[in-house]
């Protein structure tokens, strides 16, 4: 059992948890994933390390309620334990040499691009932060972002907070009065990726996305998160979570990450039910 | 009086069109009677012609011996002797190209089933027997064995046996490796694998699951900080093979490791797992080993229609073993030789409509030895089906080797180690799949045996 020590409503449908785990704490990085299990029956899903604390033993995640698993997950508090807590998976991000580097966060996203963005500010790149969210009730992590970036754009679909517009504006908006990047960090749903590296594409600025497909083992091998980089098979749990954006094949993995999409709404409804709570 | 009849006795089964719609084991095992009967077949040779073809040397004539007597508990003990898993190998061991093969009953008529024996004792143990295992006398030497599959138990049981304390890292949140996640519960039930998971405790052996080493911790640390002496690598099969054809990754496409996983250790096929699995109305199966075998069945029994297996050599050198082949059929499974696929099509939704292959006959042999099959020309056809799972094998995981420095690896990847299983690090030993590529359970048993000597060999030789 892995103890809850902390947990934290961020926003409606979002959580942070912070577990007690002193082996993977010793050893995360921005970038590697976890793998849970929420009780002896459950599932296996990965999440992203969101931070951890290599003193006190514990790692950071932060998800949103999607799905069954997610929703028996929400429903432990701090002191309950989850049953099994595996990682740090995949390789940390690269951030060596970095000096000026814009961090782009959609959504839920922004909880994994916010230990990137920590990381470069630590070594003193200059961090260009543009999060993306679809309205303020949903805005999650800005004072963290805010202390980690020497500019912050915030975007909400609706206008209802910071700039309405995409992020893709945003980062335009940035790319066009000079700002020079040495890379663009893009982390959040698959249509961003897709759009922030098509955009980067035409100024030829380097671009690093990172994937979050379907997973069992994590691992490397079962083979179900397998992607199309630059025409070959790549396997998120092994050769990234993180890719160069410009090669990877976004249709694809879109359709991949619907592959249970049926079964996941039943499985769902049927945690809702258990949790006795309307199913949104 | 030997009994001199010429056929083994059958294997007690359940019918095949009731079997391929559950999960319950498809052979049911001896009755005593049948065992005794069946072991008063060997002839007792004085040069032990089957004890050669078995990887592991458990002491057959002495084992068979004992059942004619009714002395299952002895026989468990010489058989304990020198394998850890007995339950484990009499299910899941090729007998027929190892002991079996040597047989000199087989030379006029079938060999002795050593394997259906071997199987009865275990079982009868299990089932009688309350002995745990007797702990050894501590020697005060740790050794950390990486990996919980039938390397990495074998290798962990003989060490505890030899009075090592030894900690076996288990990457998965349950221990067994491909025992649990990869031979289905039909063919080897998970309650076996437990119990000789639980006799290896009873010896001493500390199993830590959800530990990925290379990742959580390397080896280095190991031998570092941690104070192990030693360590064995038996890390298993890695990243699924592909064939690199259009249509890999469409969304009802798998490798076999990942239907099997979802099915075997996340029991995605019992109506409350928390565990999708896709359930396909035609199935086409690519590979002709035991893991393409484990998958059709277990496809099959998912509720499948049609399952077909696609090869592409002839009946005659399919490496899955004889008794899954001829289950597999009897099951109904279809089997499509001399077949290979070229294009995995496209129909609604990103999933599979259909598969396109090519026919192929048989050339030259190649340097395996079989024959090497090679395409007809122009003789493309489509097979209707609406998932693919491709069972073509592994290469080794990545992550031990890209961590560990001075470990000298194959250029595709397995862990290089000498006969001996010494690697290229002083103290570092492996074997299994992660030096020989995918090969069968009892191979990597046998190499678990053989680190365990040296490695006792290693530290004895360090103290002295």
């Amino acid at each position: 059992m892995y103890p809850i020590v902390k947990k934290r409503e961020l926003n409606p449908t979002v959580t942070l948890m912070e577990v007690s785990a002193p082996f993977v704490a010793k050893k995360a990085e921005p970038g590697q994933f976890i793998i849970l299990r929420v009780d002896e029956a459950g599932e296996r899903i990965p999440l992203t390390v969101a931070d951890f604390d290599r003193e006190k033993g514990t790692v950071t995640i932060i998800f949103q309620i999607v799905g069954g698993t997610t929703e028996r997950l929400n429903h432990l508090n701090e002191g309950d334990g989850i049953h099994d807590f595996v990682g740090p998976l995949g390789e940390p991000s690269h951030t060596e040499g970095l000096k000026k580097v814009a961090v782009i966060g959609g959504g839920v996203g922004c909880a994994i691009a916010y230990p990137v963005a920590k990381k470069l500010h630590g070594q003193g790149a200059e961090v260009h932060s543009v999060v993306g969210f679809r309205n303020k009730d949903l805005v999650i992590l800005e004072e963290e972002f805010r202390a980690v970036s020497d500019v912050y754009k915030l975007m909400t679909d609706d206008g209802s907070k910071g700039e309405k517009g995409l992020v893709t504006d945003a980062l335009k908006a940035l790319i066009e009065a000079g700002n020079a990047y040495d890379e663009v960090i893009a982390i959040g749903p698959v249509v961003m990726m897709k759009f922030v590296s098509l955009l980067t594409k035409q100024y030829g600025i380097k671009t690093v996305v990172s994937m979050n497909p379907i997973m069992i083992d994590g691992t490397g091998m079962c083979g179900c998160c397998r992607l199309s980089v630059g025409g070959k098979m790549k396997f998120a749990c092994v050769d990234g979570p993180d890719f160069d954006g410009h090669e990877v094949d976004y249709d694809e993995i879109l359709k991949r990450a619907s592959t249970y999409k049926e079964f996941e709404a039943r499985e769902r409804e049927a945690a809702c039910n258990l949790f006795k709570k309307e199913v949104k | 009086m030997p009994n001199m009849s010429l056929q083994k006795h059958e294997m007690p089964s359940q019918a095949p069109d009731v079997r391929n719609k559950n999960f319950y084991e498809v052979t049911l095992g001896y009755t005593a009677e049948t065992a005794i009967d069946e072991a008063k077949r060997c002839l007792n040779c004085k040069n032990k012609p089957c004890m050669g073809g078995c990887p592991v040397r458990i002491h057959i004539p002495e084992f068979i011996a004992k059942v004619a007597e009714g002395e299952f508990e002895e026989a468990y003990h010489i058989i304990q002797q020198t394998s850890s898993l007995p339950a484990v190998c009499g299910r899941v061991c090729p007998q027929e190209t190892q002991c079996e093969q040597k047989c000199v009953r087989g030379i006029k008529g079938e060999p002795v089933a050593i394997g259906r024996l071997e199987r009865f004792v275990a079982d009868w143990h299990n089932a009688n027997s309350c002995d745990l295992p007797v702990k050894a006398e501590p020697n005060g030497h740790k050794v950390a064995v990486v990996g919980s599959g039938p390397a990495g138990l074998t290798c962990a049981g003989d060490l505890a046996k030899r009075g090592y304390e030894v900690t076996v890292f288990e990457a998965l949140h349950l221990a067994g490796g491909v025992l649990v996640y990869g031979i289905p519960e039909f063919r080897l039930p998970k309650l076996i694998v437990q119990k000789e998971i639980d006799n290896l405790i009873a010896l001493g052996v500390k199993v830590e699951t959800n530990m990925v080493i290379g990742r959580v911790l390397s080896i280095d640390e190991l031998m570092g900080e941690y104070g192990f002496e030693a360590v064995f690598i038996g890390s298993g099969a890695g990243l699924p093979r592909f064939m690199n054809i259009p249509g890999e990754n469409l969304k009802s496409v798998f490798s076999a490791n990942e239907f099997l996983t979802r099915v075997n250790l996340m029991k995605a096929y019992k109506e409350n797992s928390r565990t999708p699995v896709f359930h396909a109305q035609k199935v086409a199966v690519v590979g002709g080993g035991n893991v393409a075998m484990d998958a059709a069945r277990c496809a099959k029994r998912l509720g499948a229609e049609e399952v077909s297996i696609v090869y592409r050599r002839s009946e005659a050198e399919l490496p899955a073993r004889a008794e899954e082949v001829e289950h597999a059929k009897e099951e109904g499974i279809v089997f499509r030789f001399l077949t290979n696929p070229t294009a995995i099509l496209e129909g609604e939704n990103g999933l599979v409509s259909g598969m396109t292959c090519i026919r192929m006959e048989l050339g030259e042999p190649d340097a395996s030895g079989r024959r090497r099959p090679v395409e007809v020309p122009g003789s493309e056809f489509t097979i209707d089906c609406d998932a693919v799972i491709m069972a073509l094998g592994t290469s080794p995981n990545p992550l031990i080797k890209n961590t560990t420095k001075g470990l000298d690896t194959q250029r595709w990847g397995g862990i290089i180690a000498d006969e001996r299983g010494q690697t290229s690090r002083p103290g570092v030993f492996a074997g299994g799949d992660a030096v020989t590529g995918a090969a069968t359970v009892i191979l990597a048993m046998g190499a678990g045996k053989t680190a365990a000597e040296s490695i006792d060999a290693y530290i004895r030789s360090k103290h002295q």
